[in-house]
């Protein structure tokens, strides 16, 4: 077990690399990118060569990009003058970008772990009533929300939300953040709400709609009709032997989706104005701030490796039948 | 004789679709007395898993029209409250299935599955019911039982699958086992030693068997009453040795038949020509006309009806007893 973890762990850090290689070749190879371009870039009004090369020198452009890639992975993973990770500085802010980063992952972990708990308890439940009366008037209604809630993207439900919630009823403050130490819980539960649900609609959903047939497909499976035959009443047969089986699979995807959206739900924090990461990556993205973007890059493939194996651990807990290997 | 220990009557199941009404079992009465085996013999789509699914009250009533009676312990099944139907699930009647692999839930250990069975009927300790799922795993004749207990069913094989069902199925001592063809899905040698196993425990517990086959090869040293069911009605019933030397309905003949003999000097195969009927249109007249070699006129006007040969035998066909006979003699048995 133990060992299972560290060679898995190898491995993410494998990927973290090749992610970093990835992300450097794109944005040097893209038109505009560069060490010239961005040092140009940032050399004020009227940039002369020498203020440019000063620049370069600054920002660590001046060395040949492998020297780059090699200099920031090794502070990546060993560290640098602003600590462990070594995440760089950002060339728009002059500062380190970790204190900045952490903040904000700090915002965008209430968003997707709030958001998480809201569309787990609503697309489960709603998914197995479902699957309990297959073609009722009950499960109709309920795929009809499902198929909506798929098909309205977070920019059109988003505005719509805030237009009808805030602008309309007054029922909620704006949009934007509202730290739970400063303005004490209410005001930052009034204000991560919204944006909350609008972003759990979606995967509550598409949880409903998957929740519902994984326990359609366990209704039909010999084991039950075993569970029933032996007198167990109907209670214990769905929940002990139905909702067992078929809500381990859905550990998989929530893992995945979770670790997606902790790395930044970027249009749902661009419109509630949201300082989160994924707001910051469609930023930096536009300053060309190479550091920010590199690490933006690296905290979601770390989430998303992470992810996995933490998927892959639980799932062995939950199905006896995996075993690591 | 003394009443039955289950007693079907006139039993119907019929599943309205949209291409029409499957009719999976149509009219079929028999009774089994406490402590005898009887075969149910037919081929996929007669009817016999159907019936008897419907005995144990596991057909989905909402998609399926249920007539009749089933009488158990004098009780209509058909009619019992929820409540009391799962009382005598697992518990007066237990019930294996075809598939071994797929009938154990694959995330719960074998010895809290039979546990389980015990706790849903009896009010004791886990521990206890724990301990007697192991006793039973010993009495199916499963080597280190404490250990098995705890494995998963994916750490059994076929054979052992089946004997935890076995366990499982008799560990509250049912008055009746129903076993929905047990043997199918194993391999030859297994087979044998899982229908021993089900013999030793039936004269052990004193259980009522029900055992159900389209292989009539498995049946013969089993069972001491057979009937023989072709698209859900009863073509042929008798004792073990009516059916075997006595068979009078081509249906059963085409069974017998088709059961290959290491013996025989051909090395051909004699399957019954044709397919089962679809249960939607089922054929006018007898229903196994278009496939018997001995058709003729009355056979596609009018379903015969089960009628008497001698004793308890009956059988469900429009050719002359003596033409039967001399069928029997000439075509059937000659080869056994």
């Amino acid at each position: 077990m133990l060992r299972y973890i560290i060679r898995r762990l190898l491995w993410v850090v494998l990927v973290l690399v090749v992610i970093v290689a990835l992300t450097y070749s794109i944005f040097f190879l893209l038109p505009g990118g560069g060490s010239d371009a961005i040092a140009n870039r940032f050399a004020g009004k009227q940039p002369n060569p020498e203020i440019v090369a000063e620049v370069k020198q600054q920002f660590g452009l001046d060395k040949p990009i492998y020297v780059q890639f090699y200099i920031f992975t090794r502070n990546l993973f060993l560290g640098d003058q602003y600590g462990w990770p070594g995440l760089g500085k950002s060339f728009v802010l002059r500062s380190p970008l970790k204190e900045v980063l952490i903040q904000r992952m700090w915002v965008t972990i209430q968003l997707a772990v709030g958001a998480a708990v809201i569309w787990l308890l609503v697309g489960i439940p709603i998914g197995i009533l479902s699957a309990l009366r297959p073609r009722s008037i009950w499960d109709r209604a309920a795929m009809t929300f499902a198929l909506i809630g798929i098909s309205m993207p977070v920019f059109f439900i988003g505005p719509l939300a805030l237009y009808v919630f805030v602008y309309k009823w007054h029922i909620l403050p704006g949009s934007g953040y509202s730290p739970i130490g400063e303005d004490g819980v209410w005001q930052w539960f009034n204000h991560f709400i919204l944006p909350w649900c609008v972003l759990a609609l979606l995967y509550a959903a598409f949880y409903a709609r998957l929740s519902r047939a994984n326990l359609l497909d366990v209704m039909g499976e010999d084991y039950m009709r075993t569970a029933r035959a032996k007198g167990l009443n109907e209670r214990q047969v769905i929940v002990k032997h139905g909702l067992r089986s078929s809500l381990t699979p859905l550990v998989t995807v929530f893992g995945l989706d979770l670790a997606g959206l902790l790395a930044g739900a970027v249009i749902t924090e661009t419109v509630f104005n949201l300082p989160g990461l994924g707001q910051y990556a469609v930023r930096s993205v536009f300053s060309l701030d190479l550091y920010a973007i590199l690490d933006v890059t690296i905290i979601a493939a770390f989430f998303v490796t992470l992810a996995n194996l933490v998927v892959d651990i639980v799932y062995a807990f939950l199905d006896p039948r995996v075993r690591y290997t | 004789m003394p009443e039955p220990l289950l007693e079907v009557k006139d039993l119907r199941v019929h599943f309205p679709t949209e291409d029409g009404i499957v009719k999976a079992v149509d009219g079929v009465s028999f009774a089994i007395q406490p402590g005898e085996t009887l075969g149910v013999v037919g081929e996929s789509g007669s009817g016999k898993s159907v019936s008897f699914l419907t005995v144990m009250g596991l057909i989905n009533r909402k998609s399926a029209i249920v007539e009749g009676e089933v009488l158990f312990q004098g009780q209509d099944l058909l009619n019992v409250p929820k409540e009391e139907l799962q009382a005598i699930r697992g518990n007066k009647i237990g019930m294996i299935f075809q598939d071994p692999m797929t009938s154990l839930h694959p995330f719960y250990k074998v010895g809290d599955q039979i546990a389980e069975t015990i706790l849903a009927h009896e009010d004791i300790s886990k521990k206890e019911a724990g301990a007697r799922a192991v006793d039973m795993l010993k009495r199916v004749g499963i080597p280190r039982p404490d250990e098995r207990a705890r494995q998963y069913p994916h750490e059994f094989s076929g054979g052992m699958r089946q004997r935890a069902m076995i366990a499982m199925a008799l560990s509250l001592n049912p008055d009746l086992l129903i076993a929905d063809e047990p043997t199918t899905a194993l391999d030859v040698t297994v087979q044998a030693q899982i229908l021993d196993l089900i013999d030793r425990l039936q004269s052990e517990f004193n259980t009522a068997v029900a055992l159900i086959t389209h292989d009539l090869g498995v049946v013969a040293e089993h069972c001491d009453y057979i009937q023989v069911m072709y698209a859900g009605r009863l073509v042929e019933v008798g004792t073990a040795d009516d059916i075997y030397y006595r068979p009078m309905m081509p249906y059963t003949w085409g069974l017998l038949k088709s059961i290959p003999l290491l013996t025989a000097q051909e090395d051909r195969l004699h399957p019954i020509r044709g397919l089962p009927p679809s249960l939607i249109h089922v054929p006018e007249g007898c229903p196994f006309n278009p496939r018997c070699p001995y058709v003729f006129d009355r056979c596609h006007v009018e379903v015969p009806q089960l009628l008497p040969v001698d004793g308890f035998h009956a059988a469900a066909c429009h050719l002359s007893l003596d033409d039967r006979k001399r069928i029997v003699q000439e075509e059937v048995l000659q080869r056994t």
